[in-house]
């Protein structure tokens, strides 16, 4: 073989040992969604979300309590995160240059990277061990530490392509800075921050860790904030490695909800890009 | 008298500075704040066991012994091992999809890979423990005998372990590494490549000479990937085996510092005890943000435009942004 021929054959061999790499990695993701649609279709049953979860031993309920708690805890995360992330937004796209800008956007990437275990820690020092209890409001804040940083650079980023001239104008109307960020330029950014906190939403709506010890479980339904509540991601942790069959069944169940769940929040922030694109495009 | 407008909008615009910043200044504080709260609450721990507390590896609840060496060990050889099986699969999807693939499949394909960051880790996890347990078992029950007597593959085969554990985590963290990695090979300026073809180079040739000039960036990326699989929580908790041991066996049981945090942080009794494991969480804080500057800074000196985010979690946002 000459040396041409050599070379032209390794240039294949690599090309197709990449296109081999999109496979293999495929396939894992095949596999997860086959068994969690399979597994979880075959469990899934209006008790599931009616009931709520039965004593050890006896077969059925359902997690109505986790689905509630669920949503409450990603209520109140959206509640503290969205008003302090959108806000710490405008500041790092008005003033992009100062020094706190380039220390804040530092330390939000920093803090996106930090294991939510870790969040969970803190949340418990914070919110927890004052009260020596768990409660629904830790698990909240939790999550809301974890969607703070999304939410700050998503909506800088985006404030950022509305054109300065809007900005500009506004100014030269004699608004003041405040007028100008918050009528102007945060409506005219307004669905590409909805995208962000979509996503921050789709990243919370599935973690486990940093409830496990601040909003910890509750076999009951409970609404209380002050008081432990069920999730949907604990609720499936405690049934996983449980030793009952019947709660393996209920964790695939979960674990479908939990999956649809944060595809509902991807397909709607789907649907709001597009109309960013059309708009973009108009 | 009243002020002049001017006056009054300027005086505006200073509270506008003011209490935008202050918010701005809560992330920064947050992260100041998770330090400080750690360090305080580890201060028993610390204290009593000083820098011991790693080289240890005792661990016992009751007699108040607390040595971390059995953690740190799972946590460095799981996350290692995920990396080294990850590494090649990452890299080769980036450069397929920013080199080779097709116009109309790389947005699609990119979509796919990315879907895996959207899985969330307790799905992993029990999906490690009802398919991929079962899979690696049959794995070792088949494993030939002078096979078992290398070190790495001695003990009997019970599925959970490190080879599960860090097989789950190569998955999780392979759209990480990927997406980042195709960022940087994006911004390769495209003489590079058009400068190796001009000298007849082979397209992997040319690949290889993109791949040189990023290659910091490229690093950057698969330390980032570390980041993520140092932190990962429940699905390693899952399928380690939790056993408190320092082997080289892919296939024995071991444990990792964030799966000891979730397993026992709700039943120390303690404050010694809930104190160790918080110095574990305070380790695991401190190498993150390490790990994350690091990658972030050797990205920045391939291109300022690659931003360093994990993929989209909703990989079809990217079109629009």
């Amino acid at each position: 073989m000459t040396r041409d021929s050599r070379r032209r054959l390794l240039s294949r061999t690599v090309v197709g040992l990449c296109g081999l790499s999109v496979v293999v990695a495929l396939i894992p993701l095949a596999l997860i969604f086959f068994y969690v649609v399979k597994q979880g279709f075959s469990s899934l049953n209006w008790d599931f979300f009616t009931k709520l979860p039965k004593p050890v031993g006896e077969v059925g309920g359902g997690m109505a309590n986790a689905i509630a708690g669920t949503l409450i805890l990603i209520g109140i995360a959206a509640a503290v995160a969205i008003p302090v992330g959108l806000i710490a937004g405008i500041y790092l796209s008005e003033y992009p240059k100062s020094h706190l800008a380039s220390a804040v956007r530092f330390t939000a990437d920093a803090l996106n990277g930090v294991p939510s275990i870790v969040i969970g820690i803190f949340a418990y020092g914070l919110a927890v061990m004052p009260v020596h209890r768990f409660s629904a409001l830790a698990g909240g804040i939790a999550l809301a530490f974890m969607m703070i940083p999304i939410i700050a650079r998503t909506a800088e980023e985006l404030l950022n392509l509305v054109p300065p001239s809007l900005r500009e104008g506004a100014l030269a109307l004699g608004s003041t800075r405040s007028r100008a960020a918050f009528s102007v330029m945060v409506p005219a950014a307004l669905p590409g921050i909805m995208t962000g906190i979509l996503v921050a939403l789709a990243r919370i709506s599935g973690e486990t860790a940093p409830l496990l010890f601040t909003s910890f479980n509750n076999r009951f339904f409970s609404l209380r904030l002050d008081q432990p509540i069920s999730s949907l991601t604990v609720q499936v942790y405690t049934y996983a490695i449980s030793p009952y069959d019947d709660w393996h069944r209920q964790a695939w169940a979960g674990a479908l909800v939990l999956v649809t769940l944060i595809f509902i929040f991807s397909a709607l922030a789907r649907i709001v890009t597009r109309r960013l694109e059309r708009m973009h495009r108009a | 008298m009243p002020k002049a407008p001017s006056s009054r909008r300027s005086a505006d615009d200073r509270w506008f500075r003011l209490g935008t910043g202050l918010f701005a200044f809560l992330i920064f504080l947050l992260v100041a704040a998770i330090g400080y709260e750690l360090v305080k609450n580890s201060r028993l721990s610390i204290a009593k066991f000083g820098l011991s507390f790693w080289k240890t590896r005792v661990w016992d609840p009751v007699s108040g012994d607390f040595g971390a060496l059995p953690f740190i060990w799972g946590t460095l050889y799981s996350s290692l091992l995920a990396l080294l099986i990850s590494t090649p699969i990452a890299l080769g999807i980036a450069v397929f999809l920013s080199e080779l693939a097709p116009r109309v499949l790389r947005t699609p394909l990119a979509f796919l890979t990315e879907l895996l960051a959207a899985i969330p880790s307790i799905v992993y996890g029990l999906w490690g423990i009802f398919v991929l347990v079962p899979m690696v078992r049959t794995l070792q029950v088949h494993t030939p005998d002078w096979l078992k007597k290398v070190p790495l593959f001695t003990g009997p085969p019970i599925g959970v372990g490190m080879l599960s554990a860090g097989l789950v985590l190569a998955v999780m963290v392979i759209p990480f590494t990927s997406s980042v990695a195709r960022e940087v090979l994006k911004a390769v300026p495209p003489t590079q490549r058009e400068a190796a073809y001009a000298l007849g180079a082979t397209r992997w040739e040319a690949i290889q000479a993109a791949m040189r000039y990023g290659r910091t960036g490229i690093l950057g990326a698969i330390i980032l990937g570390l980041g993520r699989a140092i932190g990962e929580t429940l699905a390693v908790t899952m399928v380690i085996g939790n056993n408190p041991q320092v082997s080289l066996s892919l296939y024995a049981p071991q444990y990792s510092m964030a799966a000891v945090i979730a397993n026992e942080f709700t039943e120390a009794a303690d404050n010694l005890y809930l104190n160790a494991l918080i110095e574990i969480g305070l380790v695991l804080f401190i190498i993150t943000l390490i790990i994350n500057v690091l990658s972030r800074l050797l990205i920045w000196r391939v291109s300022r435009e690659v931003k360093v985010k994990e993929p989209r979690r909703v990989p079809a946002v990217e079109a629009a942004a």
